[in-house]
């Protein structure tokens, strides 16, 4: 047997080339999309300075877009590296319902004064405490052998329910003006994101995602489950732990700059996962960001730009997102 | 081959609940060679071989494996040491052959493949015969081909101390006596400490240099295949009656059936009664 060495061409055994066929059609329309938000429709024609002035505005909304997408893209094939499966996403598992809880006792037992402070130092420690808890609670799920994918889905909906409901609960009790202030908040759309914290989140950001790519070969090897990552030596649980921290605190960012998005992380995994033949997360990562730019600019520019339906950007993605995540489920179920 | 222990156990404990699952168990593996672990179902072998594999922590007690104990000693250093690889691998990530086995190279390389890496990978892809293979993605593969892609991702890792839970299980005869030669072939060619657990007792006899017998959850008997391929050690171990016969130089344990079977030259009503062999 050993001295059959057919052995095959080096070079072609060593370079794997990644085909970037799809990288370049989903950046190539991203880059279509912010153009089209910043310079379609422009009231003002092109050359005078007004022009200008609406270009920089609507900027604001082109960075929360790619703060959100960056966001959920990572966040979201991060957490399916960190649990083993393709399907649960954190937002599927009740986060968002977690951020509504937590801003509402915010409200409730601080009261007006808690909306009266504003500014990137609230965001922190509003977004740390998030982190504590979704690590703490996802931590606690995902360890263990109870990974049984349908009592995990069944918890993660169970728990969404029921922060929701004491969420419901607590607002009832909330005094108008109290509530008035709370819903602008956990309504939040693209439009609705704060212009001065948004540097604050994107520096954050940026810093996380250069911290997961240059872990991108130990992520490789924590998606091959725990025995084999331990057996080639990688700190299993303090890498898992890591990964919800980084996970947690990537929601917590997006969710407090535009409000919840159920289905849109798991819209853009899916999606990537089709795309790509390698499952590396050198490849797999920039192509979910590139395609989670491309469908969130997409929506947001044919819905404000072309139909002036604004508000329903999120709506129709969370649409979208909620039939894939179904025709997933009953096309492959839950394994 | 040396006489010093590369694998140490030290009163080492495993309890699920209530349930005493192993131990306390105090066991040396000299350096080289392949020990098997036998055992009725339950004997604890798996969970020995996965807390000496620090995939599972022991209750009590100290391992060490190569000098290191696997408790506190670096996740890295202890990847170069010791390799494990468990009977059941279920992976999320679509590989073909060749990536499977590149990720054994990941203590050593961090997942840069330098020039050596590369070496290993088609070393360790030609002992186990999968050359023609090694573009295929593992889902395409049959049962066989697949459990020799995941031993020689663990041979690429170039441990020390390699540890195998039932690389047997599901393997057809064919298969199984070619993963027992070329386990058989690292030990002797290579130099690895190969342990394995192995359900079927005559592959231990054929292909091990030292068998272990577990039953519940402590060492019953350990030497030389001669030593446990005996008919009394054996009916003790598995507590069931065991024959051993000698067939052209290798002890065999027959337990098929308790009762001697009848001459078949003789005619014999019972061999051509289908209810009969049913109920074995």
């Amino acid at each position: 047997m050993a001295e059959v060495m057919i052995r095959m061409p080096r070079a072609a055994a060593r370079t794997q080339h990644p085909r970037p066929l799809g990288a370049i059609i989903a950046g190539a329309a991203a880059l279509v999309f912010v153009v089209g938000i910043l310079v379609w429709d422009n009231p003002v024609p092109y050359g005078q300075p007004g022009f200008w002035i609406i270009v920089e505005s609507r900027s604001v909304a082109v960075a929360t877009i790619a703060l959100v997408a960056v966001c959920q893209a990572l966040a979201t094939v991060l957490f399916h590296t960190a649990t083993g499966n393709r399907i649960l996403t954190p937002s599927i598992l009740g986060f968002d319902a977690l951020y509504t809880l937590m801003q509402t006792a915010l409200v409730f037992v601080f009261g007006m004064a808690a909306t009266q402070v504003e500014g990137p130092a609230k965001i922190l420690v509003q977004s740390l405490a998030m982190m504590l808890f979704a690590t703490l609670l996802y931590g606690w799920l995902f360890s263990g052998r109870r990974q049984n994918l349908h009592v995990l889905l069944l918890v993660g909906v169970v728990l969404g329910v029921g922060f929701g409901s004491v969420s419901t609960f607590l607002q009832r009790l909330l005094t108008p003006s109290e509530f008035d202030v709370l819903a602008s908040r956990l309504h939040g759309s693209i439009g609705n994101a704060n212009p001065e914290v948004l540097p604050w989140a994107e520096l954050v950001v940026a810093a996380i995602a250069v911290v997961v790519w240059r872990r991108r070969r130990v992520l490789d090897v924590l998606a091959l489950g725990r025995d084999t990552a331990v057996n080639l030596g990688v700190a299993y649980r303090r890498e898992v732990v890591g990964l919800l921290v980084v996970v947690a605190a990537l929601i917590a960012i997006s969710t407090t700059m535009i409000g919840p998005m159920t289905f849109f992380g798991f819209l853009v995994a899916t999606l990537t996962y089709q795309f790509v033949r390698s499952d590396r997360h050198g490849v797999v990562l920039p192509l979910a960001v590139l395609i989670g730019l491309a469908s969130l600019t997409g929506a947001y520019f044919v819905l404000q730009h072309v139909f002036y339906t604004a508000g329903l950007v999120t709506v129709v993605i969370e649409f979208v997102g909620g039939l894939a995540f179904l025709i997933v489920i009953l096309r492959k179920g839950l394994r | 081959m040396s006489t010093t222990p590369v694998i140490t156990l030290d009163g080492v404990a495993k309890g699920y609940g209530s349930t005493r699952a192993l131990g306390p168990v105090d066991l040396e593996i000299a350096r080289g060679g392949v020990t098997a672990l036998v055992g009725p179902n339950g004997a604890g072998k798996s969970t020995m071989l996965t807390i000496i594999g620090r995939l599972l922590g022991a209750d009590a007690g100290a391992v060490r494996v190569g000098g290191l104990d696997v408790a506190t000693a670096k996740p890295r250093e202890l990847a170069k040491v010791v390799s494990i690889l468990k009977q059941e691998n279920h992976f999320v990530a679509r590989l073909t052959v060749r990536q499977l086995v590149a990720f054994g190279r990941f203590p050593h390389s961090q997942g840069r493949l330098a020039a050596s890496d590369h070496e290993a990978i088609d070393e360790a892809i030609a002992f186990l015969d999968l050359a023609h293979l090694e573009h295929r993605f593992l889902d395409e593969l049959s049962g066989g081909q697949r459990q020799r892609a995941f031993v020689a991702m663990v041979l690429a890792q170039d441990t020390e101390v390699v540890l195998l839970d039932e690389p047997l299980a599901n393997l057809d005869m064919r298969h199984a006596a070619r993963m027992m030669q070329q386990l058989r072939d690292a030990a002797d060619v290579l130099g690895k400490t190969i342990v394995l657990v192995v359900h079927d007792v005559n592959f231990a006899s054929v292909y091990a240099d030292r068998i272990i017998a577990l039953a519940d959850g402590g060492i019953v008997a350990s030497g030389a295949p001669d030593e446990i391929m005996r008919g009394e050690v054996l009916s003790r171990v598995f507590d069931t009656p065991v024959d051993v016969v000698e067939h052209a130089g290798q002890r065999l344990a027959v337990y098929y059936r308790p009762e001697p079977v009848p001459d078949p030259t003789r005619s014999d009503p019972t061999r051509s009664d289908p209810t009969r062999s049913e109920t074995r």
